[in-house]
């Protein structure tokens, strides 16, 4: 069976996305990112000098299997974002661009006013948008009305390593989510991403729990194959887990007698 | 609208200090066993009660750094851009008093003193004056942004306190971060540091953080000058500042610096010393009372403990820096605001950062936002 993820213009086989940022070297932010097999990787805007062509990070995202997915983590508002994501295209001839409005720097938590603003416009201009947003099951359905491509809602506070904390939202989002949604932030663990993937989730983001692990590459591969057994146990169809008790002396019984 | 004096007003700074060193080792250990620290705890860190459990202090700040902040270590540099002074302060080399040759950098003199920070791979750039309103005033330091803007992904400065409209000014035309020490945080003792020049005007300084909140900056720095007064009781105010400041300006965000004392001509001896193991007490304090704030190392602390004290809890550092106006090119021979210790060159600091497993990152910025 094919179970390929569709995003825009851009099919995937991997389910598993990944970020740049945190880790001790561009080397093995390589080795850990292709250890991944993740065929989308975020790149912060900010971090790369675009002036320069020899730029350290992004000559080591320099693969057939990676696309770039520009993000413009550092921008407070709609103006700036829509402002940064046409820096990023002309830049990296990239039209993807992963939205992210946190104008709380200490928390990153996600403005959703700004980023519906900035999405709409943004989707106007011709970007295929993944915006970043709390697991908001409203503002998902306002997002994919102006017409974005996917949705991003947090697991966790960014960095946190906290796992599904916002578990009962994802699943109402997934419940009625007609774009792929794909779960970013506070994934600590490839528990909490198989989770999320036999939860439904079409795809997650993990880059501090590979980044910061005493063995990024190693954790890099863990992450993978637990999308996988996620994304399997969710085609599979999980046993249901019994909500109610079967009583060994039914009440009922007399009905039919 | 609020500002930060009217809650400084409300302590005390002897029952601070009295607090302070009245804390015990159950208090530490409550501190050590919380998962949210508050400003209490943060006392019984930096206590002399502490000092026991500075290892575990230190290993605690080493992996909540990393978690926040990663495998990685922001390089800056400092650019004097004049030594010209309407200031007295007791304890610096620039100060209104010392007969030194005074200097102000021409525009051509700065992209000469920037081309060089380039070459060495800076993109992040800390300009440094005096305080001379006429010459060095917020047109001078505008029209340095200006031209810098083009050279640098982010710009900071340390330079007089301004108004709020001079630093809305600033941040239109590409200013990112302001770093604005209160010195010490002691009233009667700030006096005796600052007699003349505008800058003995203590609520003034006080409240530049918050014209700077005000003002929209994207970064604001924070810290005292250790040598002055107790230490501790000093930076218990910074880090109620800081909270004060976090909960007020949310959209902004913030760094701490811990200068310490250092030699200069007219040289103060300072008042109360602090040792290495206070300041890697420190440290690791704030990091346990904040996971996210940015703290920064200067080339002011020695080659032994800038090696070690990257694994603590520190997020930004300089290299080979220069406390004279046009002291890496224009005229390296002038006289410095303070002798810096870590003399190592960029590439030696980077290769070291390299060795101990940090991404040296030197850009983290778009100058274009």
């Amino acid at each position: 069976m094919n179970d390929n993820l569709k995003i825009g213009d851009k099919t995937f086989t991997s389910r598993l996305f990944t970020g740049t940022g945190k880790f001790s070297s561009s080397t093995v932010m390589k080795d850990a990112l292709l250890a991944s097999e993740s065929e989308l990787v975020t790149v912060a805007l900010k971090r790369v000098d675009v002036a320069n062509e020899n730029d350290d990070i992004l000559s080591h995202l320099n693969h057939s299997r990676i696309h770039l997915l520009p993000n413009t983590s550092g921008v407070r508002n709609a103006k700036e974002a829509v402002f940064a994501a046409q820096l990023s295209r002309e830049a990296l001839e990239t039209n993807w661009v992963k939205l992210e409005i946190h104008p709380d720097p200490k928390y990153l938590l996600p403005d959703p006013i700004e980023t519906l603003k900035a999405a709409e416009e943004l989707v106007k201009q011709g970007f295929v948008v993944m915006p970043y947003i709390h697991a908001d099951p409203v503002l998902c359905k306002r997002l994919e009305d102006v017409g974005v491509q996917c949705v991003m809602p947090l697991g966790a506070p960014i960095g946190s390593n906290k796992g599904l904390k916002t578990v009962d939202f994802l699943e109402i989002i997934i419940a009625q989510s007609n774009v792929p949604v794909i779960v970013d932030a506070g994934i600590g663990a490839p528990s909490h991403a198989a989770y999320a993937m036999e939860l439904g989730a079409d795809a997650v983001l993990v880059n501090t729990a590979i980044a910061v692990s005493q063995n990024p590459i190693a954790m890099a591969n863990a992450f993978r194959l637990a999308v996988e057994a996620g994304r399997m146990a969710y085609n599979a169809k999980l046993a249901p887990v019994r909500q109610t008790a079967e009583a060994s002396s039914p009440l009922t019984s007399f009905l039919n007698e | 609208m609020s500002n930060f004096t009217s809650l400084f007003n409300s302590y005390n700074w002897d029952v601070i200090v009295s607090d302070i060193y009245s804390k015990t080792s159950a208090d530490v250990e409550a501190a050590l066993q919380s998962n949210k620290r508050n400003l209490e705890d943060f006392k019984a860190l930096i206590s002399p009660a502490a000092k026991p459990y500075l290892e575990q202090m230190a290993q605690l700040s080493s992996v909540l750094t990393k978690k926040r902040f990663g495998n990685t270590m922001q390089m800056y540099a400092p650019m004097y851009l004049s030594n010209e002074c309407q200031n007295i302060c007791t304890y610096c080399g620039f100060s209104l008093t010392n007969k030194i040759p005074r200097r102000t950098l021409t525009d051509s003199e700065i992209l000469k003193e920037a081309a060089f920070l380039k070459s060495k791979g800076y993109n992040h750039i800390l300009l440094v004056t005096g305080e001379a309103n006429k010459t060095v005033g917020v047109d001078y330091i505008n029209n340095a942004i200006k031209i810098l803007k083009k050279e640098f992904a982010n710009i900071t400065i340390e330079v007089q306190p301004l108004d709020q409209d001079e630093y809305e000014l600033l941040v239109e035309n590409g200013l990112y971060a302001v770093l604005v020490y209160q010195e010490t945080y002691h009233r009667d003792e700030y006096k005796k540091h600052h007699p003349k020049g505008k800058k003995s005007n203590f609520d003034y300084r006080l409240e530049t953080p918050d014209r700077l909140g005000k003002a929209g900056v994207h970064k604001i720095g924070v810290g005292a000058l250790f040598g002055l007064e107790d230490w501790r009781a000093d930076s218990f105010f910074t880090a109620l500042h800081l909270q004060y400041l976090q909960k007020t300006y949310w959209q902004t965000k913030y760094s701490i610096s811990f200068p310490r004392l250092r030699p200069h001509t007219g040289g103060l001896e300072p008042k109360v010393v602090m040792e290495d193991a206070d300041l890697v007490q420190l440290i690791c304090a704030y990091r346990l009372l904040d996971e996210d704030v940015e703290l920064s190392m200067s080339t002011r602390e020695s080659e032994k403990f800038r090696n070690n004290i990257i694994n603590l809890g520190i997020t930004s550092i300089s290299a080979e820096s220069k406390t004279n106006p046009g002291g890496y090119v224009v005229e390296p021979q002038s006289l410095e605001q303070f002798e810096i210790s870590d003399e190592r060159s960029t590439e030696l600091i980077a290769e070291m950062l390299q060795e101990k497993g940090f991404e040296v990152v030197w850009k983290d910025w778009e100058s274009a936002w």
